[in-house]
């Protein structure tokens, strides 16, 4: 309600980005999945009518329509810096692939002013067998620079990569990193008015990231719009001053950025039910709990208590040697994971419906907002059964002075890298301090 | 929250949607077509890139390089002299038969490809197509004009062949452009036929060997096509490839047995027919290509 008087306000310059009630509708043939191509539409021409009946009708059945945005409305004022948030398959990617014009909408409509460039993957039309060099050029024209432009900013984008030694060695001869790096300094230098980006920080190292956070703000603060889609809370808080929530293919919560995030860590802690299912592998994750030590179902933890994760299965079908990964993930990374693929602790076949658990012991993070991701593969990691998400959130709470933390700047630990090994410090005078965040009665018995 | 927000203002909202300058894109579901013709323009540049791409890359770790573009045609070229010339006994019309097979061959070897590469285009440059908008006929028309730097490769070739059988074209080569033009719009039109059909039917993967490999016989390419029997000669023609090669021959060399008007007219309509039908029903699937491919 705040924005709308800010919209209205008419000193305010126009609107970069307006969209009035986009949807988008995709339809899931589920049939296609294994046999697509012309043979259906000759295969049904060919066969005998009454097949041919048949087969029409069973396709019919089995094609889904699925909204992936429904009737979205939104406005972005020049200069304004929107973070988009949302599970995945709320929307967000859709939403930026319409405003893209990779697709079309299937109603609504929507209108940008100014010159866009849009970011949906890092190094889009990377050639492997083309040098470094050639790559710059070519991205920039996918990307829309023309040449005069690229040639003029040819130096800038290759120091900025940092790749100067590598210029003319086919990319597939780089280094991931190095990869990243050249692809992410094309894009940014296309300086276009608005921005699109997505989700391009979940690659490249720390450093990397940083170094594009950096980008963007700098272009955040240089007067220009940008939308961004990004699951790393962190960065959509201290890039964006607005922040929209996105939930099942529409417009959940738009406001700032800071209390957005923030109801939306609350909402993940206190949902209850996950759930989701994968036809093609008859299995239905139909809810993940989490418990505490003493098997109290909770979303809010003490530091070094037991974290159990349940997770309740139902398998139409035999699936064998699943891989089953959890993590648990703090505002801006992860923290430690349980993860079958390494340990190899994998179930012989799941059938019928079940549960698996998976206690971390003595979660050793400090008061913050967690979520817990999963995902289920095939066993020779192929296919993913339950493609990688947030299944649940938790936060931890506590005093951390009762955990023999007597610092005065305590409240700075929801912005600390969660988690917290046992250390020790020995200072010049002697004295040595153990900290630690197991139980309290450990502390005190010490 | 939002939804109420807007409901509450539409007066605002569609004052934002009138109010339209050259910088504004607006978008709406269903109507693009006027903005396509546009962007065509100004993503100009990226006809030349995807081209420049597929030529540096098409012989990148091959030994022999860019030969390759003459080494196939000149195979082929002896193949068809032997097959149709020696063993067959074609009549050559007075002109060497090395000469004859290879004026065919420039028009059948750039369709070919041409057709080849440009139905594969969008399903290989697919990460693109998902990722990034421009307008998809782009993809297709730099794949041609990959074909068509092979074309003037040969083409060149071919003179060094005229010099070796110190045979001078006729004046009617000054027509030779104009066939050019021809069977560039015939390697457009199906090129671009097969290219969307292949976005949600992989089958042309698979069809388009088929047409590359039973055109060169259907096409007169290792004959003339006055060998061709006078009743069946209209039908044979209503191939496009038939006027163009035929077209080819008159112009580089002047073939005595006169020209099949009616073959070159249907040529004609043909590659009107085809780039008209073939760029309407791209326009019509273009949109879906991100969601389909």
């Amino acid at each position: 309600m705040r924005d709308t008087k800010v919209l209205s306000t008419p000193t305010m310059p126009g609107p970069a980005i307006t969209i009035e009630n986009l949807s988008k509708r995709y339809t899931i043939d589920h049939q296609r999945a294994n046999g697509e191509g012309l043979r259906h539409a000759i295969e049904a021409a060919i066969r005998a009518p009454l097949d041919w009946l048949r087969s029409s009708r069973q396709k019919k059945i089995q094609q889904v329509d699925f909204w992936a945005l429904k009737d979205v409305s939104l406005q972005i004022k020049q200069g304004e810096v929107v973070g988009i948030i949302g599970r995945n398959g709320a929307g967000k990617s859709t939403l930026l692939k319409i405003l893209s014009r990779v697709t079309v909408p299937t109603e609504g409509r929507f209108r940008i002013n100014g010159r866009t460039a849009s970011l949906l993957e890092v190094g889009t039309g990377f050639h492997q067998e083309l040098t470094g060099r050639e790559n710059i050029f070519l991205n920039g024209a996918i990307l829309g620079m023309t040449r005069a432009e690229i040639i003029r900013k040819f130096d800038e984008i290759v120091e900025f990569s940092g790749v100067e030694e590598f210029l003319d060695t086919p990319v597939k001869r780089y280094s991931s990193g190095m990869y990243v790096r050249l692809a992410f300094a094309v894009a940014a230098h296309l300086q276009p008015e608005i921005l699109i980006v997505d989700e391009v920080l979940a690659v490249g190292d720390a450093a990397f990231q940083k170094k594009c956070l950096g980008t963007m703000g700098s272009f955040a603060q240089s007067g220009r719009t940008v939308l961004f889609v990004s699951h790393n809370m962190e960065a959509i808080r201290t890039l964006c001053q607005r922040c929209v929530w996105m939930r099942d293919g529409q417009l959940h919560k738009d406001g700032k950025a800071d209390e957005i995030v923030e109801a939306y860590f609350n909402s993940i802690s206190s949902q209850q039910s996950f759930s989701c299912s994968n036809p093609d592998y008859g299995l239905t994750i139909q809810k993940v709990v989490l418990r505490n030590g003493r098997g109290e179902e909770s979303s809010q933890f003490f530091p070094g208590e037991d974290l159990v994760v349940e997770i309740y299965y139902d398998a139409h079908k035999c699936i064998e040697k699943p891989i089953i990964a959890l993590s648990v993930w703090g505002v801006n990374a992860s923290c430690f994971s349980s993860n079958m693929l390494l340990d190899g602790h994998r179930p012989n076949f799941l059938e019928g419906s079940g549960k698996i658990t998976c206690t971390f012991k003595a979660i050793p993070l400090l008061p913050q907002n967690y979520t817990v991701k999963m995902n289920v593969e095939s066993a020779n990691v192929r296919d993913l059964i339950v493609p990688y998400q947030e299944v649940a959130g938790f936060s931890v709470v506590g005093d951390l002075a009762e955990y023999g933390y007597k610092g005065e700047f305590l409240t700075y630990a929801r912005r600390s890298t969660p988690v917290v090994v046992p250390y020790e410090w020995r200072l010049p005078d002697g004295t040595a301090a153990t900290v630690t965040l197991a139980k309290k009665s450990t502390l005190v018995s010490r | 929250m939002i939804a109420k927000t807007f409901a509450a203002k539409p007066v605002a909202l569609s004052d934002a949607f009138a109010t339209s300058s050259p910088g504004q894109l607006l978008i709406e579901a269903g109507s693009t077509e006027k903005q396509y013709w546009r962007d065509l323009w100004r993503y100009r540049e990226l006809f030349y890139f995807l081209a420049w791409r597929d030529l540096l890359v098409r012989y990148k770790q091959t030994v022999v390089g860019v030969s390759w573009s003459l080494i196939r045609p000149l195979l082929t070229m002896i193949v068809l002299t032997v097959v149709f010339g020696k063993l067959g006994k074609m009549p050559s019309g007075g002109v060497p038969y090395p000469l004859l097979v290879f004026c065919g061959m420039l028009p059948w070897q750039f369709f070919s490809t041409a057709i080849a590469e440009s139905g594969n285009s969008l399903v290989s440059n697919s990460n693109l197509i998902s990722k990034v908008y421009f307008p998809r006929l782009i993809i297709i028309v730099s794949s041609v004009i990959t074909s068509f730097v092979d074309f003037l490769i040969s083409g060149a070739f071919l003179i060094i062949l005229m010099v070796w059988f110190r045979y001078v074209p006729p004046a009617s080569v000054l027509f030779l452009p104009l066939f050019v033009l021809l069977v560039f719009g015939a390697s457009l039109g199906v090129g671009v036929w097969i290219a969307a059909l292949m976005v949600e039917y992989r089958d042309f993967r698979f069809i388009v060997p088929f047409i590359v490999q039973f055109g060169l016989y259907l096409s007169p390419v290792g004959f003339q096509s006055s060998v061709v029997p006078e009743r069946f000669r209209f039908l044979y023609a209503l191939n496009p490839m038939v006027g163009i090669i035929d077209g080819f021959r008159w112009c580089l060399l002047g073939v005595r047995n006169g020209i099949y008007l009616p073959g070159i007219v249907i040529a004609v309509i043909d590659v009107i027919v085809l780039v008209a039908s073939g760029i309407w029903y791209f326009r019509k699937t273009e949109q879906s290509f991100a969601d389909v491919i």
